[in-house]
């Protein structure tokens, strides 16, 4: 491909240069058989049990963060859309529209990591396509993913939440907030520099196990845009049931914390992308806990607060000081302010 | 985080709060001035905590939010320009001016640009000499000074591309009004940061001429009860006085060189408040050496003010006297995804910080 | 108003310092200060050190309020 360093618009034509693009950048990283084949729909056989169906668009500006960049992203955040749905991810579809005059190492890097991470999260890339597009219609590089998975009959209800009740206990992963100032980071606009890793990561290999092993799961859902505080809103929203967290519980690395408080945000309401919230009856969390700590992705994962009569349609959080404010959901993106 | 965890202790913070219960036993109302106090208090939690005898105003201590609507009328018109970049901190970008927002006019091709200090936009215009960069230099005592060293810089790089947009106030005579409209306080949370550079001296006519307590206080809810306690004591018994509860950051003289840094770069200029009108040398314009930045000097932008959108209670609540619950617009048409008045847009207006905080 | 936090002196080059807190480095302009030295805790602002911190005047104000409890 050495021979153009650039992508053109001819890459996108369908004659020679797009093939070679296909045969020299895609199908060399994503060289899963189904793939291979190049027919124009993948084949595959049908599974047991239900399938979940999800497709995400992801654009990330820059292309590169620390802990991953947009590709790590498009691969993680459906097959994390799909563990939330109580599903086994199996499959993704990827799509690229590329700005002419991006970089061939740029893009080739970011195939790489996609096809890094699907192998490393054990679901297969099986059909994709690519649009070249002038310059100033997109920038750089939009990725959209779809992926199929499959649920189990006895966690089908996990995606909507339905048995969620008084009582049951709500569990976050990790730490809050590390994605968003990783790429806030990034972005180098506010003058300064921290080694912030973004939490990007499949989460199918951590939450797998608790599926398994047959615990009660009464909801799922990555935190990502609008942050956690905005789930639990949605939890919350129109219910008979309230929620109340502890400020205290809530885990935010140290870097994310000091760089809030000097930005005006609250990490409650940064996005994340590997994180995941869990809401589970009371004699279960000790057993999940426990499992999400011996996972790399949930060594931080906390008892964080609980679902309770009072506040029906509210999220109260008790403050570490022993005060109580109500968590609602993000009014427009957070910007760093002086006041 | 050193000076921050300390603070948020919760056991002090209860031991203040048992004492606060135990002496605040006739009535107090405490306006608490800074946008940030009333923020943090919202934040932690405090309001819920403190006795029935203390009541908590919340005053014009938000820039944005005593920022007229003309000001935001004029800093889109300038980012519709040929040429020309505004450069604002992200407060201001959804404040509605008459018409529109920045960020509206951002969706539209104004080109504006969101940044944590001015010396940011010096550097823009530094780099690229073909675009005339203006920056909107809002907020008190604690944020003028950054624009004061920015001038210097400009005046020293010999910028021909920087302007300064300034809507910069100082505190004082807005306290002092609060007062004079009759607003029943009888003590003021004085703003830390804006004391942190100008010192506590200009308080000491509140407590001379008005009789009303007046106590620096910190961000951090130890800080804030501490300071409330403070203020129960001096109404307990009966001596006003000005007090330093931030100690760590406040010296009764203030930061003497950032003021010496303000004076040379900035006059005094009467400015207008949302909710207090006009009043007499509380703003801060370029003084006559630094003419050549001043954008309203440049572009010949009027101060004149138009009238606030129906309905909207902003200058009310500014002034303390009205809670933003009483407010008919509050949580109905008036919320932070769709803001009609400036105290619902700023994350520390009065609006704004119940509609996301308060427990109700 | 005004967000301002406290953090620590790490390096200092011409009217530049570069201060930290909980990790990140932020570069801020110290031109308002009269003098400042590595390892100072200083308040931040709007890419500006307003005002140095003083840790003995913050431990005193500790004092005070444990001093309450008793």
């Amino acid at each position: 491909m050495q021979t153009h360093e650039k992508i053109l618009l001819g890459h996108g034509s369908g004659g020679k240069l797009m093939h070679e693009l296909i045969e020299k950048v895609f199908l060399k990283h994503f060289n899963d058989p189904v793939l291979l084949a190049q027919a124009d729909s993948a084949v595959m056989p049908v599974v047991e049990g239900r399938l979940a169906f999800t497709t995400d668009a992801y654009v990330v500006q820059p292309l590169f963060f620390a802990g991953g960049n947009i590709g790590k992203i498009a691969v993680c955040g459906t097959i994390n859309d799909l563990v939330a749905a109580g599903a086994q991810p199996l499959y993704l579809s990827v799509a690229f529209i590329i700005e002419e005059g991006l970089e061939f190492s740029v893009l080739e890097e970011i195939v790489q990591t996609m096809a890094e991470t699907a192998r490393y999260a054990s679901v297969r890339i099986v059909c994709g396509d690519t649009k070249v597009v002038g310059r100033g219609q997109c920038d750089k590089l939009f990725i959209t993913t779809s992926g199929i998975g499959r649920v189990r009959k006895e966690h089908e209800d996990i995606g909507s939440g339905k048995h969620i009740q008084p009582g049951d206990h709500i569990i976050i992963s990790g730490t809050l907030g590390d994605h968003g100032m990783a790429v806030l980071a990034a972005r180098n606009q506010l003058g300064f520099t921290s080694d912030l890793q973004s939490d990007c990561a499949p989460l199918n290999l951590m939450i797998q196990p608790l599926l398994d092993a047959g615990l009660p799961i009464h909801f799922m859902r990555d935190p990502t845009r609008g942050g956690f505080a905005s789930v639990l809103a949605e939890i919350a929203e129109n219910k008979l049931f309230g929620i109340e967290i502890d400020e205290t519980m809530i885990p935010v690395s140290e870097p994310v914390r000091g760089m809030c408080e000097v930005y005006g945000f609250d990490p409650l309401y940064i996005a994340n992308e590997g994180k995941i919230l869990l809401v589970i009856p009371p004699k279960a969390t000790d057993e999940v806990l426990e499992l999400l700590q011996k996972s790399g992705h949930g060594k931080h994962a906390a008892m964080i607060g609980r679902i309770v009569e009072d506040y029906q349609g509210k999220v109260v959080m008790k403050t570490n000081i022993g005060g109580r404010r109500i968590i609602s959901m993000l009014a427009g993106e957070q910007l760093p302010r002086i006041c | 985080m050193k000076f921050i965890n300390d603070f948020r202790d919760r056991e002090l913070c209860e031991t203040l709060l048992e004492r606060i219960h135990k002496e605040a036993v006739r009535e107090i109302t405490i306006m608490e001035v800074c946008g940030g106090h009333t923020m943090a208090l919202h934040r932690f939690g405090i309001p819920a905590l403190l006795p029935n005898t203390i009541t908590l105003l919340s005053g014009p201590g938000c820039p944005v939010c005593v920022t007229g609507r003309g000001f935001i009328d004029h800093a889109i018109g300038l980012s519709m320009r040929d040429q020309t970049m505004v450069c604002t901190y992200g407060d201001l970008i959804r404040v509605p001016g008459s018409e529109s927002t920045l960020e509206k006019a951002q969706a539209d091709g104004a080109n504006v640009r969101i940044v944590y200090s001015p010396l940011q936009c010096i550097e823009m215009a530094a780099q690229d000499p073909e675009t005339n960069h203006v920056f909107l230099g809002i907020g008190f005592e604690t944020t003028a000074p950054a624009s004061a060293v920015a001038l210097q810089k400009a005046n020293e790089l010999g910028l021909k591309n920087f302007f300064l947009y300034s809507a910069h106030k100082i505190m004082p005579p807005a306290m002092a009004a609060i007062i004079h409209e009759g607003v029943k306080v009888d003590a003021y949370l004085c703003p830390g940061h804006v004391s942190t550079i100008s010192g506590t001296k200009m308080y000491e006519p509140l407590v001379d001429q008005f009789g009303v307590g007046c106590v620096v206080s910190g961000f951090e809810p130890l800080d804030l009860l501490q300071s409330i306690l403070m203020l129960v004591q001096q109404q307990e018994n009966k001596n006003a006085a000005v007090e330093i509860q931030y100690t760590r950051a406040v010296k009764s003289q203030g930061n003497v060189k950032a003021q010496q840094i303000l004076n040379q770069v900035f006059e005094p200029c009467d400015a207008w408040w949302r909710g207090l009108g006009i009043l007499a040398n509380s703003g801060l314009k370029p003084s006559a050496n630094y003419k050549g930045f001043d954008a309203s000097v440049v572009y010949g932008l009027s101060t004149n003010e138009p009238a606030d959108p129906t309905g909207c209670r902003c200058g009310d609540v500014l002034k303390g006297l009205l809670k933003p619950t009483e407010c008919k617009l509050f949580r109905k048409t008036c919320t932070p995804a769709n803001p009609i008045g400036a105290c619902m847009v700023s994350a520390e207006g009065a609006c704004q910080s119940f509609f996301r905080y308060a427990n109700s | 108003m005004c967000l301002s936090v406290p953090g620590k002196v790490i390096s200092i080059e011409n009217e530049t310092a570069l201060v930290d807190v909980g990790g990140t480095s932020i570069s801020v302009g110290i031109q308002l200060l009269e003098e400042v030295s590595l390892g100072d805790y200083v308040l931040i602002h709007s890419g500006f050190a307003l005002q140095l911190i003083s840790e003995e005047d913050a431990l005193a104000q500790l004092e005070l309020v444990r001093a309450m409890k008793g």
